[in-house]
């Protein structure tokens, strides 16, 4: 299949290995890979910010962009979640579930050794509704030891501008999110949006912990 | 009002609240989702309570007629009330035309929105609050952080020690039976000697004029039938249109509020009844905002809710702040769709940013209020009336930025410049104001070596 790849503007900007491990995991399957260049931002931040005329026009040049593919994949769920929500471009997938889902893989021949907690973000259970597609694909993956991590659906605090309009707030639950995640032993913990890793990777790193923040394609790209 | 960002610091710095509303929230939780899960056809409930309100809301003009002219064949009286003075004044005018100094209250919510108790004393009526939770604030002159558990912030040590001070001078165990015993032989008296009793309302039948109150305690049931004088306000929104709707909301109602199946009292009348409870019935309509809220056709859904408080028992943040933070009688994600629109954005700005929109209020909410949805379009709104200049420049500015690919390679080659100095050990630990309220408590990411978008223009195009 021939699959349009949306990089996001943080997975473009601070996160480019998710990109290229989701590049790579499609390519190892045997699809083809496109980057419409002329993409930058789907415009989400502007809209959960309210500011919803910025947000409109980022959409619209987004569908402009993305509508003639077949299919579009992205390494975050909750651009896509608002992809289809607002501009019903029912085209657009999160990797897992483009894998699970649409491809029908669960196993993509990774191995990966390690201890992983997965983090279902919020975006992914609520409004992407990826279910249980990024946990089939881990299972799958060898050497991998999948650890469960308490109270693992609520929110890690991040939510865009909310992490600096309410810090005090978002790093109260960050701090509950860290602790979670720490109390399993994991040496990674795994998501499928960089947003959230982008936190509580944050929240890791000044805790000195040795927890890594790892997006789930690079645990899928790892052989 | 102080803002939300303001208000929720003073309350996480206070580690005994956070403690006790976390395991509060944590059981009543664990609780709900227990009960929710043995219904097959929960789903089809939460639609049918969602369709019945949005007809309420489409006809309310029709629904609230039918009530009137109902509850007036029964032989009670109706007072229409355009905001919290009108309203107000209907009750102080009740209780001084039969000439008490106290009334009995049940716990309303929509009476602390038009703040009565403050109104009566005013006019030298003490309104008494026999609601196990609301007595205890009123007695400690605190206020209400939950729709359902007022007092959720406090643990029992704290209320026997407040209940010795007050109502129970000696007491020294706080066992939830002893301090409940105690507050039953100080209201006892109080219930039998009462001349005005005061109520709110959970739903107001159209077709009947029957009003229902839905309670755990049996308080409510006592301020309803034992005074001969019984005034209830109840919000315009509240009125369903059958009888025969109880069955869908008596079934949403308890197990998204309690985590219960049936709550223990539910008390349902029409008008009056010689020989029986209340020979004298008011029925206090209140608008106070509420057809403003009507008018907006994203926002009107807020008016669905039956005050269950299942959203706030999910929310990471409510679950963390508490109520107070939110500076209204509404507190949580419903508070911060509702109170912005009962008193106009302007006077609630910060109130739809308080959420990560991490929606789990929507998937538990009993008649589906999209919640995210209200947020967004209220954030909007907010932007429009008063976003501050800086921010607005700055995010025009990142729009713009999205607006071409080479700008965006253009930032990332600033961003990474710019980051130079600061990155130490692949991480930045400090940045200037505003972004140094992440830095604060986080480390940031920097901006990539590489873009992806200049790693496929290298590697594959």
């Amino acid at each position: 299949m021939r699959i349009a790849l949306f990089a996001t503007c943080i997975g473009d900007t601070l996160f480019p290995e998710a990109c290229r491990a989701t590049v790579e995991v499609l390519e190892r399957l045997g699809h083809e890979v496109v980057f419409p260049e002329e993409q930058t931002c789907c415009g989400q931040m502007h809209m959960n910010s309210g500011y919803a005329r910025d947000a409109a026009q980022l959409g619209q040049r987004f569908a402009e962009i993305f509508r003639p593919y077949e299919a579009v994949v992205s390494p975050s769920s909750s651009c896509v979640g608002t992809v289809r929500e607002v501009l019903g471009m029912d085209n657009v997938f999160e990797l897992s579930e483009l894998l699970v889902r649409r491809l029908g893989v669960e196993d993509v021949g990774a191995s990966f050794a390690g201890r992983v907690a997965y983090h279902p973000t919020c975006h992914s259970l609520r409004v992407t509704h990826v279910g249980d597609a990024p946990l089939r694909l881990l299972r799958n993956v060898r050497g991998l030891e999948l650890v469960e991590l308490p109270r693992a659906n609520e929110c890690c605090g991040f939510g865009g501008t909310f992490a600096i309009k309410n810090a005090e707030t978002s790093s109260a639950m960050l701090a509950d999110k860290l602790d979670a995640i720490e109390s399993t032993g994991a040496g990674y913990c795994t998501a499928v949006d960089g947003s959230c890793l982008l936190q509580i990777g944050g929240g890791l790193s000044r805790r000195g912990s040795a927890v890594r923040p790892l997006h789930l394609a690079e645990i899928l790209a790892s052989t | 009002m102080t803002s939300f960002p303001e208000a929720a610091r003073v309350e996480l710095a206070n580690v005994q609240q956070r403690t006790n509303l976390r395991n509060a929230t944590d059981t009543i939780r664990a609780k709900r989702a227990k009960v929710v899960e043995e219904l097959p056809d929960w789903e089809d409930l939460r639609e049918a309570g969602r369709a019945i309100k949005a007809d309420v809301l489409a006809h309310l003009d029709e629904y609230l007629l039918q009530f009137e002219a109902a509850v007036e064949a029964a032989g009670g009286f109706v007072h229409w009330a355009r905001d919290a003075a009108e309203a107000n004044a209907v009750v102080a005018g009740v209780a001084r035309a039969h000439g008490v100094d106290e009334v009995v209250k049940v716990k309303s919510l929509t009476t602390d929105e038009t703040r009565l108790n403050a109104a009566l004393a005013e006019v030298g009526i003490h309104a008494l609050e026999t609601d196990f939770a609301e007595l205890i604030l009123q007695l400690d002159g605190d206020w209400s952080s939950h729709i359902l558990v007022p007092a959720i912030h406090r643990n029992r040590a704290e209320i026997r020690d407040l209940f010795a001070r007050t109502i129970a001078p000696g007491i020294v165990s706080d066992d939830p039976r002893d301090l409940a015993e105690a507050s039953r032989v100080y209201l006892r008296e109080r219930f039998l000697t009462a001349r005005v009793g005061v109520s709110g309302a959970n739903f107001g039948i159209a077709e009947t004029g029957t009003v229902c109150v839905v309670e755990s305690e049996g308080n409510g049931r006592m301020c309803t039938t034992l005074p001969p004088v019984l005034v209830t306000m109840l919000g315009i929104e509240k009125l369903l249109p059958r009888f025969a709707d109880l069955e869908v909301f008596l079934q949403l109602l308890p197990r998204s509020a309690t985590g219960e199946r049936m709550n223990p009292y539910t008390s349902l009348w029409t008008g009056v009844a010689a020989g029986d409870g209340p020979q004298e019935f008011h029925v206090v309509l209140l608008d106070n905002g509420r057809t403003r809220v009507l008018r907006d056709e994203v926002g009107r859904q807020a008016l669905h809710c039956i005050r269950c408080s299942a959203c706030l028992n999910v929310c990471p943040v409510y679950s963390r702040v508490g109520g107070h933070a939110y500076g209204s009688v509404y507190p949580g994600p419903i508070g911060a769709i509702l109170t912005p629109q009962l008193l106009g954005i302007e006077n609630a700005s910060s109130l739809p940013f308080a959420s990560s929109l991490c929606g789990a209020c929507y998937e538990v909410c009993p008649v589906k209020i999209d919640i995210p949805k209200v947020l967004l379009h209220l954030r909007a709104k907010a932007v429009e009336a008063k976003a501050p200049a800086a921010e607005r420049a700055l995010m025009r500015g990142v729009a713009w930025v999205f607006g071409r690919p080479w700008r965006l390679s253009a930032a990332q080659r600033l961003g990474r410049l710019g980051q130079r100095p600061l990155v130490r050990a692949g991480a930045i630990r400090r940045l200037p104001p505003p972004l140094s309220r992440w830095t604060r408590t986080r480390d940031l990411r920097p901006v990539a070596a590489e873009s992806f978008r200049s790693w496929w223009r290298r590697e594959r195009a």
